[in-house]
């Protein structure tokens, strides 16, 4: 298998506080990564920072043999590196079709061909095709605001994937999700990506969506990953147990009850 | 040498409080508010207009000189107190939380309305109020000549800021300002009444900026269209100063009246647009003003 | 299926217009001849707006061109292909120029911004005495490719000759519009993240308004000077002018890239009656006219014509 990322002693720092240190690891293309850890563990700065939403204070990030650090989002994400966010980003007063169709022009015109008409048949077709495997064809009319939010979570997915990226990174998706929804959102998700063959790394609090997607577990705690390992090894791990699963479980039984 | 420098730095000065004293209600409404106010321009004209014309009864008949100086301050809260309610009650109250550029807009409309009122109610005539700075008379400094009167525009700009420097650090009311200033909400949720603070706030911004009128009308012809300047001088002394920023004001003010006055003196090309080019540089270099404290801001 | 009913629809009424000035008064002649000029410069504020975008400095662009001309004609060029094209140029490299610091801005430091760098040059143009300073300068009637026409057929010819301009400039705009880049528009105004994020450069997308929009702006002012055959900075370059700019933008609406003359032409109509009873009336009308736009018909005038049409299709 091919290395895509390497990141070595990646680093942030906010003033005195730190924020993730240390951070190293490698990813191999068509691996599917979870990421795990209490909340304020680091998870969501170590995505941000490999995205290039925040600048590291340390660390290099190498993806497809260029390291990427201090490098605009736009670049990282035309270098097939691509993103979803906790909260979806979409263009909200504009229709699903209307915000995957951009997404498309984007991505496959570029310098003076970006003045050809953004609608063609051919494109068009490429974006229900999209939509379908993404199963919110049905919405296609429907403005991205009147979306619920499950839906407007698949779109803010569907997005990040028109490029056919390299390597995904998806910030929570089931968050803000209900229980009874979020397995069959994950199982879109992850069917989706699968006839992609996308190598994707996702955030996840739930440790049956973990354990029934990913093959592979990065602990985070207080900054660090204090865990990498396949994931049936990582959910007996002693540090994973006391530092993520036992306040996870604590966090599950709150919002439940 | 030391004259010229003396001369720039009191022509500066005297320009500086007129900026100062013109703008610094726009800053006030801006602050509170969020509202860049184009109508600002036609309380300046309508004071300036109603001080002149009571000023011009007044001198008619030989009533004591003095009066003049209490005309100004008359007319000041006569137009403010009746626009600030006119136009807070019936525009702005419609507009709080729309798009920033809908709410400027409707004021530039306001304004050209206004304009036109103005125009039917004074007509196209000039009107003149000499009489206050006349009776002051002139001192000679270092060999140049300068009216009293406009010297008192200095005294006039520190007691306007020293007014509102007391208000807001030391009066309850100016607490509660604060308050709605730093975060309107949860002001709200705390109880205090932000439609009655937008009110006064903005009852206050118009009387100030009718005062500049009526202040500077002893100094100039009141034509039709004096207030059409005053909008963009006043947004750029708001925008140097940092926006809604008292002390910016005060300083930005003082600022581009001495550079200003440097360019009228020594570089005459410059005199209309050395305003606008300082304006320019401190959108690029700082866009949150030369002394906006970056906390309080939202924008 | 929209795309080639407003390029059918604009051709048409280009056409008929094209006819229709043999037939036509002088003034109603020149009133369409101001509209194409304040038209094309809205249109310029259209292609702005539509990403959330308010330049109050437009006058920069209108008046740079409109100077352009006059100072180009002082040194001898007369044709009005040349005149135009060249001062246009010039405002739209003018416009790239000054991309690089305006594209950082939104919102209202954006509409300040803009309005400070055209301040700046109303005061160059009103202080500099090889530019006429605050009377401007006169212009010597334009020739069209070696024709020199006079008197009527000289307006005439120059109503056609704008009309060309306006046509193209539309073209392009709505080829623009349609493209991958010109729909950037909504997207840039509500998440300049996602932008990003799907790998465009927002501060590039917002630039290449920006150029375009002068672009616009400086044929407006190019045609202008050229239609009332003079320039000057009070009407050319003051922030009234891009006062008014905004105006007729707004009152045309983002619709469509043949609403900022709709809204032209009846901004002009208005003016042109309103002045016969003295400027307060005109004031009070075109404040009264904005206010009104804006509290009740915020889409401007194209949302009305569109609304009536889509009732008219309802009731077949």
């Amino acid at each position: 298998m091919t290395t895509i990322l390497e990141v070595n002693g990646l680093e942030k720092r906010f003033g005195g506080v730190v924020a993730a240190q240390n951070i190293g690891v490698n990813v191999s293309a068509g691996e599917t990564i979870g990421i795990i850890g209490a909340n304020g563990a680091g998870k969501t700065t170590f995505v941000n920072m490999v995205t290039g939403h925040l600048a590291p204070s340390a660390g290099t990030v190498k993806f497809l043999g260029a390291n990427i650090v201090g490098w605009p989002p736009r670049r990282i994400t035309e270098l097939g590196l691509c993103r979803s966010f906790q909260v979806p980003q979409v263009f909200l007063s504009e229709s699903v079709f209307d915000n995957v169709l951009l997404a498309y022009g984007i991505a496959e015109e570029s310098g003076f061909s970006m003045l050809r008409p953004l609608r063609n048949k051919e494109r068009d077709a490429r974006v229900r095709k999209h939509l379908a495997s993404y199963q919110i064809a049905e919405h296609e009319k429907t403005a991205a605001s009147a979306l619920s939010q499950g839906i407007r979570k698949l779109l803010d997915i569907a997005m990040a994937t028109v490029r056919k990226p390299q390597l995904l990174m998806l910030d929570e998706p089931t968050s803000g999700i209900s229980v009874e929804e979020k397995f069959d959102l994950m199982d879109i998700i992850m069917a989706a990506l699968r006839e992609e063959q996308t190598t994707v790394m996702f955030i996840e609090h739930d440790m049956e969506i973990v354990q029934r997607h990913v093959a592979r577990v990065l602990a985070f705690s207080q900054g660090e990953i204090i865990c990498d390992a396949p994931t049936a090894k990582a959910m007996v791990d002693p540090k994973v147990v006391e530092f993520v699963l036992g306040q996870e479980y604590h966090a599950e039984v709150r919002s439940d009850a | 040498m030391v004259q010229l420098l003396f001369t720039i730095l009191t022509d500066g000065l005297i320009y500086g409080s007129y900026l100062f004293i013109v703008a610094v209600g726009m800053t006030v409404i801006f602050g509170v508010q969020r509202v860049l106010n184009v109508t600002h321009g036609s309380f300046y004209a309508f004071g300036a207009y109603l001080a002149a014309y009571l000023g011009g009864i007044w001198y008619d008949h030989e009533l004591p000189d003095f009066g003049g100086f209490v005309i100004i301050f008359l007319a000041a809260i006569v137009v403010g107190v009746f626009f600030g309610i006119l136009i807070e009650r019936g525009l702005l109250k419609h507009l709080y939380g729309k798009d920033e550029h809908i709410v400027v807009l409707a004021t530039f409309a306001a304004f050209l309305a206004l304009e036109g009122v103005g125009l039917f109610i004074w007509g196209t005539d000039p009107y003149f109020f000499y009489q206050p700075q006349a009776m002051l008379g002139f001192v000679e400094i270092l060999g140049m000549t300068y009216d009293y009167y406009n010297l008192s525009l200095i005294v006039l700009a520190l007691i306007i800021s020293l007014a509102i420097w007391y208000f807001l650090s030391r009066t309850i009311w100016g607490r509660l300002l604060r308050a709605v200033i730093f975060d309107r909400e949860i002001s709200q949720a705390m109880g205090v009444n932000v439609t009655a603070v937008f009110l006064g706030t903005f009852i206050l911004g118009t009387t100030l900026g009718a005062l500049s009128g009526a202040a500077i009308a002893p100094t100039i012809s009141v034509l039709p269209g004096i207030g059409v300047e005053v909008i963009v001088l006043a947004f750029a002394v708001v925008v140097i100063g940092g926006m809604g920023s008292i002390p910016g004001a005060l300083i930005g003010s003082i600022l581009v009246g001495v550079v200003r006055a440097a360019a009228v003196h020594e570089f005459p090309q410059a005199e209309m647009f050395v305003i606008y080019a300082i304006m320019a540089i401190v959108l690029v270099f700082r866009p949150e003003g030369l002394f906006a404290p970056p906390a309080v801001r939202k924008i | 299926m929209s795309f080639d009913r407003t390029i059918i629809g604009v051709t048409i009424a280009v056409v008929l217009m094209a006819c229709a000035t043999f037939f036509i008064p002088d003034w109603v002649r020149q009133i369409g001849l101001l509209s194409m000029a304040i038209g094309s410069v809205a249109l310029g504020l259209l292609v702005l707006w539509r990403t959330g975008l308010i330049s109050f400095g437009h006058a920069l662009f209108y008046g740079f061109s409109a100077y352009g001309v006059a100072l180009l004609n002082h040194l001898g060029v007369r044709d009005a292909f040349v005149l135009v094209i060249v001062s246009a140029a010039a405002s739209g490299l003018l416009a790239w120029g000054l991309g690089f610091l305006v594209r950082r801005y939104r919102a209202i430091f954006f509409a300040l911004l803009t309005m400070a760098f055209s301040m700046i040059l109303y005061g160059v143009l009103a202080k500099t005495e090889r530019f006429g300073s605050t009377d401007g300068l006169n212009i010597h009637p334009p020739t069209f490719l070696g024709y020199a026409p006079v008197d009527q057929a000289a307006q005439i010819t120059l109503f056609l000759f704008g009309l060309l301009v306006v046509y193209g400039l539309m073209l392009g705009v709505q080829i623009y519009l349609r493209s991958v880049l010109g729909q950037m528009t909504t997207a840039v105004r509500e998440n300049e993240i996602r932008v990003e994020y799907l790998g465009y450069s927002v501060e590039h997308v917002i630039h290449i308004k920006y150029v375009i929009s002068g672009l616009l702006a400086g044929f407006g002012g190019a045609i202008m000077a050229l239609a009332v055959g003079q320039v000057d900075p009070e009407s050319m370059a003051y922030w009234t002018a891009s006062g008014e700019f905004v105006f007729v933008a707004i009152l045309a609406g983002t619709g469509n890239v043949a609403a900022p003359f709709i809204g032209a032409v009846a901004f002009e109509i208005i003016r042109h009656f309103a002045w016969e009873h003295g400027a307060n009336l005109w004031q009070l009308i075109m404040g009264g006219t904005l206010l009104a736009i804006i509290m009740f018909v915020p889409d401007g005038i194209w949302s009305v014509l569109q609304r009536l049409v889509r009732k008219k299709d309802g009731v077949k």
